[in-house]
């Protein structure tokens, strides 16, 4: 009786696939790459050094927290360092470190942790502290101002500023002859200005590509992202050729392809349902266009992907109807 | 079993097809030991129809409790040993009835009484515990509307069903025809594999029995997805088919119909598959009762700490705690996992990655419903998370990424609001004549009593 071999008894089901949310963060990582390289090859050490001080200081303001409340480590899930290197992408090549430790505080603890750690945050964390940042210290964000010491061999002026500077001052400006000084080439192999994972649109393309194939992000986000994006420009364009960007331009600049393929798609903070992941890449790709166009800022995808954020759980109450609900 | 690296398509599982393989099922000796179940919990000072030493032959309905009609159907000819308690899954308590077989088999004659005395009506109350089972409200005289054969198992691997529906369609006729006389069904409909149409034409040709087809995608053969995708008909969510008069019957169960009536002798070798740790499949047919290690000796299985032995499938079976544990009449498979084939659950939360939902083939947001079972919200769970459609196939846990126990904590979840149901359901006359003040003020009480008696002992 005493002797008997002890088995492993619990409840079904026995059989698991494997996934992990490790497994889910390093691939997301993995993808970013491409684009984070190129801008390294560009802007140097200075760019390594944002992007390694901004995914180590996010991990250790993790490991920070979970030692100080007591609660199990979760440093392993690679969570952090995502939010790190999401955060890293979104800064201009030189940023001081200061500004790089205070906006991972922001986005690790403020944005996930107090709200319980992974799965818990209303709020895509890398984006609400940019945002945080942006208000509180938005001279160290210019992209232009950043970079003015390097000699590029392209465009050294923020696309989307540029338009938005010409678009008011059609006196002074045409917008179609500066945004045809973008050709399709610089702006999609990163000779453009902007955040250090943001320039490279191939790269970009490529690693959300590679992130839908493995499902670890939902095509039907990002595409109706970029969809509203998209059609929204159209129709401003052809409202008023003078003052308004195409659609290409608009795809192609600031963090548009980072919005559709990193950030937006933050599971805790994106629905789940058919239907309303459409909506709310939809959304978020029409308010990207209308702060941009209409509103004060040059670029609109961090306060449009925040805006949709809060409407994620009134979205996910759109679902089929359960088998054999009654009511 | 692994997630395939293009994780933008779903996991697909196929049911096994055994069409074009003949299988010869291995036959188990009759075992030194025999333990049979009584679904009623044991209970010492019960007066007892049969006692330790008493003899029993093959076939010989136990009814053990005097003051209980519940029984079981003896496997062997041999003597009692011993009763026993024994605890099954969700602490269902039933006695353990262990019996030393003999040899040879001596049949007992009681059946066949009834059927020449009463004709064939009279086999109702002996079919309850026939291998495969029988569902018990259908044989205690419930109206009957539709019965559904299920010539596939509802779980993975297991292809017992489908073996009985391709070696025995002779008996399976005979049982279709028996089981309408005795319960008055007319509707008899039996879910198919593709694959087994052709073999099973036969079974409706001759007694009137519809054929359908169902897919060969988990979990097609689920009761409710059979209901809605080949019946037609949703069951509400708060219901079960059998309270909608339709009743799910394993194969083997018809074929062992068959079997009693032709032969007015009960049934008593039950066939199951076996499932090794390498995934290959044997098909055996032991005495219902057999200890699994008896069969595992003839299959030459070893088992180590840490393994896992799994009765039914790997989505939606369940455990057993030890090797000797008896093969029940309801047993359709037996799978031995290895410990490194163990996956374990961890406690991390839910991160909305929506993999559940988007298998889920009853549509139920488990994303939601999760974080209200942890929370042990089970009554919001089940008023606005459709706690109660989920047909427990087992897919979320499969994909959560998080590796959440989620159909566990949903089993638990249907478990404690049965128990809370049943409890306001016994305490609701008290209730009714007790308003809410006075049992606060008794507990005032009882605390006040406590209280004093601590002083007195201090």
């Amino acid at each position: 009786m005493y002797n008997r071999k002890k088995f492993i008894v619990s409840h079904a089901p026995f059989w698991h696939d494997g996934s992990w949310i490790a497994q889910r963060s390093y691939n997301i990582l993995l993808a970013a790459l491409p684009a984070v390289i190129l801008s390294i090859y560009y802007y140097g050490l200075p760019a390594l050094g944002v992007v390694a001080l901004s995914v180590s200081s996010a991990m250790l303001w993790e490991l920070g927290f979970t030692r100080v409340s007591k609660t199990a480590d979760t440093i392993g899930d690679g969570s952090a360092a995502v939010i790190g290197m999401m955060f890293a992408m979104l800064l201009p090549p030189v940023a001081p470190w200061w500004l790089i430790v205070a906006g991972t505080f922001l986005a690790v603890v403020i944005g996930k942790m107090i709200y319980g750690g992974i799965g818990g945050n209303p709020f895509n964390p890398a984006v609400l502290a940019y945002a945080i940042i942006g208000v509180s210290w938005w001279d160290y964000l210019n992209f232009d101002a950043a970079i003015v010491n390097y000699d590029l061999g392209f465009i050294t002026m923020f696309p989307l500023a540029l338009a938005k500077h010409a678009g008011m001052h059609t006196d002074l400006f045409n917008v179609q002859q500066i945004i045809s000084s973008y050709n399709l080439t610089d702006l999609l192999m990163g000779r453009q200005v902007g955040g250090i994972g943001a320039t490279f649109g191939l790269g970009l393309l490529l690693g959300g590509i590679y992130l839908i194939i493995r499902g670890i992000i939902r095509w039907e986000i990002s595409i109706s992202f970029l969809a509203g994006v998209g059609f929204t420009a159209l129709l401003f364009q052809a409202a008023d050729p003078g003052r308004y960007a195409g659609p290409l331009f608009h795809l192609l600049t600031g963090y548009t392809l980072l919005g559709a393929f990193f950030l937006a798609t933050e599971d805790s903070s994106s629905p789940v349902n058919f239907l309303p992941m459409l909506i709310y890449g939809a959304a978020a790709g029409i308010l990207t266009v209308l702060i941009r166009n209409i509103g004060a800022y040059p670029e609109g995808v961090i306060f449009a992907i925040l805006v949709v954020n809060l409407i994620n759980p009134l979205l996910d109450k759109i679902r089929p109807k359960a088998l054999g609900k009654v009511t | 079993m692994k997630r395939s690296f293009f994780g933008l398509q779903q996991p697909r599982f196929k049911y096994d097809a055994v069409s074009n393989v003949n299988i010869e099922p291995v036959r188990i000796a009759v075992p030194e030991k025999v333990t049979l179940f009584l679904n009623r919990p044991f209970e010492g000072k019960t007066p007892r129809t049969l006692n330790v030493g008493d003899r029993v032959k093959t076939g010989q309905k136990i009814t053990l409790y005097e003051d209980s009609d519940a029984y079981v159907i003896s496997s062997v000819t041999g003597v009692i040993r011993s009763f026993d308690s024994f605890l099954g899954d969700y602490g269902q308590a039933l006695t353990a009835i262990n019996i030393e077989p003999e040899q040879t088999d001596e049949f007992d004659e009681a059946l066949r009484k009834a059927l020449e005395e009463d004709g064939i009506a009279a086999a109702r109350d002996y079919l309850l515990s026939i291998p495969g089972g029988m569902p018990p409200e259908m044989l205690k005289g419930g109206h009957v509307d539709t019965l559904v054969i299920c010539g596939i198992e509802q779980d993975l691997l297991s292809i017992t069903n489908q073996f009985v529906t391709k070696s025995k369609v002779s008996a399976m006729n005979k049982g279709v025809s028996a089981i309408k006389k005795i319960t008055g069904v007319h509707k008899v409909v039996m879910a198919l594999p593709q694959s087994l149409i052709q073999e099973a034409g036969a079974i409706g040709g001759a007694s009137g029995v519809e054929l359908r087809v169902i897919e060969d995608e988990y979990p097609s053969a689920n009761p409710r997805l059979i209901m809605r995708d080949v019946m037609g008909q949703v069951v509400p969510a708060d219901k079960r088919p059998e309270e909608l008069g339709i009743f799910f019957v394993n194969a083997e169960a018809i074929a062992a119909v068959g079997e009693a009536v032709e032969k007015k002798i009960l049934p008593v070798t039950k066939t199951l598959t076996v499932i090794k740790k390498d995934m290959t499949k044997t098909v055996v047919e032991a005495r219902i009762g057999t200890p699994f290690s008896d069969i595992f000796q003839a299959l030459d299985i070893t088992l180590f700490d840490r393994d896992r032995i799994i009765v039914g499938g790997p989505m939606s079976g369940t455990t057993v705690y030890a090797e000797d544990h008896p093969v029940d009449p309801r047993t359709l498979s037996i799978m031995i996992q290895d410990s490194s084939d163990v996956p374990l659950v961890s406690d991390y939360p839910c991160i909305n990655c929506g993999e559940c939902v988007r298998i889920c083939p009853a549509d139920v947001p488990v994303n939601m419903l999760v974080r209200f079972l942890e929370a042990r919200q089970y009554e919001t769970a089940a008023d606005e998370y459709d706690l109660h459609s989920c047909i427990e196939c087992g897919l979320c846990s499969f994909v959560c990424p998080s590796k959440i126990p989620v159909f566990q904590y949903i089993r638990l979840g249907k478990y404690e609001l049965d128990r809370i149901r049943l409890e306001e359901e016994a305490e609701a006359p008290e209730t009714l004549e007790e308003p809410a003040p006075e049992t606060e003020e008794t507990t005032e009480e009882e605390t006040k009593t406590a209280a004093a008696a601590k002083e007195e002992e201090a």
